[in-house]
């Protein structure tokens, strides 16, 4: 058995970036949006990266990423994204801000899976982050799925493991840090992924060169996706107010904060 | 709005889940704001004893989805239970609480439905008839209140937000909806739970102790890991707090660097890890945004142990920043705790 691996991956703004809401035209979106330095969400890395490694222990399988999200702020972060792991990326010229909604970036990422080039439904494994850092709503790769008609789906995924019968044995976070234990008997399944196992791979120039050879023409090729929030009235977006006034502790012997710190938590 | 449905699971002993009794509390409230008749849909191996723990909640209907094979959380069997109650009530508002199970596959449900779906909403409000939901974006760093058309619309409450619905107990008209078990090539195995003695995630518990990189850096030319262990886990299991973590102490496993052992991603809080709720949290050797702002947004009280006094995260995030050596005063605090 081989995979066919498509992962679903948006761009977000740099996690320590300071973020302000502003209304635009086509309602709220983030100030100088385009000029804040952006990352591929934190969840679809860890997708790319277990795919990838996925790939490289299964022959024959192949990785495909598939992002929404401005052109030019797409190639910026796939300069350094196409070091760490080989994948063929697919490139849908849209907003990637937050306030869109779940339903349209869906259906757009579906219908460029379903273009793909040689992808075999069968050997399918859809992934993606089971939540995203910027709209965070955890309900895109869920409703990709149901519009390609694949309803074996599993999100907080932090181990997949293929089987020697075929099949894939599959853990997902639940509460108090369990974990739900099934099996997959056969592709196609959506999976969304928490953290995974693995860590961010090194950068590997060699990676890079073969990855750039295709990035820069599905760049250029990237159909436009018209992607906003209809239907959806926002009262406000605001950033939260509360700002606490921190009182510094300092040249205080050991013992004393210790006694401060156990009367706090008993009373 | 014609009604409101409260959609929730049961767990493994019939019961529902306190985050479902929440929801109630907010559906609730969301009935009588709105005049709109309120529905119960409930699914899992078994209904009965959980829809009489909440028959004098004011539901207009009770609906059941009771099978064997929804023991486990499954996405082809949940999404097709929860289906069936949202058909059969036919409420134009569904509020479920954002657990694990119903989050799996509430948003593919409201697909399926034609409707749309909100996920970990903080509150709900009524303004001009119409509910108005709260929640955040780029991970709790924005919040907004939004409202929508479309219909049916699913919302997922967060947990600690409402408080847990108390009301009588009765006998519940339990009307029973019928399930086409859906065909699925996934079976649910089971629930691998950490065993007690190495249970350090409790999301009920009073306080959070949230670990970041400091504890394992070197100090004097060698770092101290066993000793940060045993600091740690002897407060954890002195007050039962439950244990967070920074993501950069997490990764340290990955680049071969020591690390406390009994530390994982689920612990871990911030961008990539969990936002949990307590009404303590004690930050120690962390530096950095993630268990300040993002993994903290939810925690009421908050104190931090931080050897920089200028650390520009727990300003105005914290309310008192210790500014002291983590070692020496963990060991302190847990001599009291001793006594």
């Amino acid at each position: 058995m081989s995979y066919h691996i498509v992962v679903c991956g948006s761009i977000v703004p740099d996690p320590l970036q300071t973020l302000e809401p502003v209304t635009g035209p086509q309602g709220p979106a983030l100030k100088n949006e385009m000029m804040l330095p952006a990352v591929l969400d934190p969840w679809a890395g860890h997708a790319l990266y277990e795919a990838a490694n996925l790939a490289k222990n299964v022959p024959d399988s192949k990785v495909w990423l598939v992002s929404l999200g401005p052109k030019a702020k797409l190639q910026q972060v796939m300069m350094n994204v196409a070091q760490k792991v080989p994948f063929e990326l697919v490139v849908l010229d849209g907003p990637s801000g937050g306030f869109t909604e779940a339903e349209e970036v869906a259906a757009h990422l579906a219908k460029a899976i379903e273009s793909i080039d040689g992808l075999d439904k069968s050997k399918l494994l859809l992934f993606g982050g089971w939540q995203s850092a910027s709209r965070g709503t955890g309900a895109v790769m869920q409703i990709v799925g149901e519009t390609l008609g694949i309803v074996d789906q599993f999100q907080g995924v932090d181990k997949l493991e293929p089987q020697a019968d075929g099949s894939m044995q599959v853990k997902e976070r639940m509460e108090g840090g369990s974990y739900l234990v099934s099996t997959l008997s056969a592709p196609p399944a959506v999976f969304g992924w928490a953290t995974g196992t693995l860590p961010e791979p090194p950068n590997n120039p060699q990676v890079g060169m073969q990855n750039m050879r295709f990035i820069m023409p599905a760049i250029q090729k990237a159909q436009p996706a018209q992607v906003g929030a209809a239907g959806v009235e926002f009262k406000s977006v605001e950033l939260p107010a509360q700002r606490r006034e921190t009182r510094v502790v300092k040249d205080v012997p050991a013992a004393d904060i210790a006694r401060e710190i156990v009367d706090w938590i008993k009373g | 709005m014609n009604a409101i449905l409260f959609l929730a699971h049961t767990d493994g002993q019939g019961a529902l889940p306190k985050s479902a009794l929440e929801t109630l509390t907010a559906a609730a409230e969301m009935a009588q704001a709105t005049g709109a008749a309120l529905h119960v849909g409930l699914f899992g191996a078994d209904v009965a004893s959980a829809a009489n723990a909440v028959a004098g909640c004011g539901a207009a209907k009770f609906f059941g989805v009771a099978d064997p094979a929804l023991a486990l959380p499954r996405y082809t069997s949940d999404a097709a239970a929860a289906e069936a109650l949202c058909k059969a009530s036919g409420a134009e508002f569904v509020l479920a609480p954002a657990t694990s199970r119903v989050s799996r596959f509430l948003p593919g449900v409201a697909h399926r439905l034609g409707g749309a779906a909100d996920t970990y909403c903080t509150a709900i409000t009524v303004d001009d008839g119409k509910p108005v939901v709260t929640r955040w974006y780029y991970r709790q760093r924005m919040k907004a209140n939004i409202t929508r058309e479309q219909k049916p619309w699913l919302v997922t409450v967060g947990g600690g937000c409402y408080a847990a619905y108390e009301g009588a107990a009765g006998e519940a008209a339990l009307e029973t909806v019928s399930l086409d078990m859906p065909a699925s090539k996934t079976e649910a195995k089971s629930i691998e739970a950490p065993s007690s003695d190495t249970q350090t995630i409790r999301p009920e518990a009073e306080m959070l102790l949230v670990a970041g990189a400091g504890w394992t850096k070197k100090q004097a030319g060698q770092s101290r890991v066993d000793e940060a262990e045993s600091l740690i886990l002897g407060f954890l299991d002195k007050t039962q707090a439950s244990l967070g973590s920074s993501k950069s102490l997490v990764d340290l496993s990955g680049e071969g660097q020591a690390v406390l052992n009994f530390l994982t991603h689920l612990h871990q809080v911030g961008q990539t890890g969990a936002t949990p709720r307590h009404p303590k949290g004690l930050a120690t050797c962390c530096h950095g945004e993630e268990p300040h702002v993002v993994g903290w947004r939810f925690v009421n009280e908050r104190r931090a142990i931080n050897l920089d006094p200028g650390c520009g995260w727990a300003h105005g995030k914290a309310d008192v920043l210790y500014v002291a050596d983590a070692f020496e005063v963990m060991q302190e605090v847990n001599n009291l705790l001793a006594e």
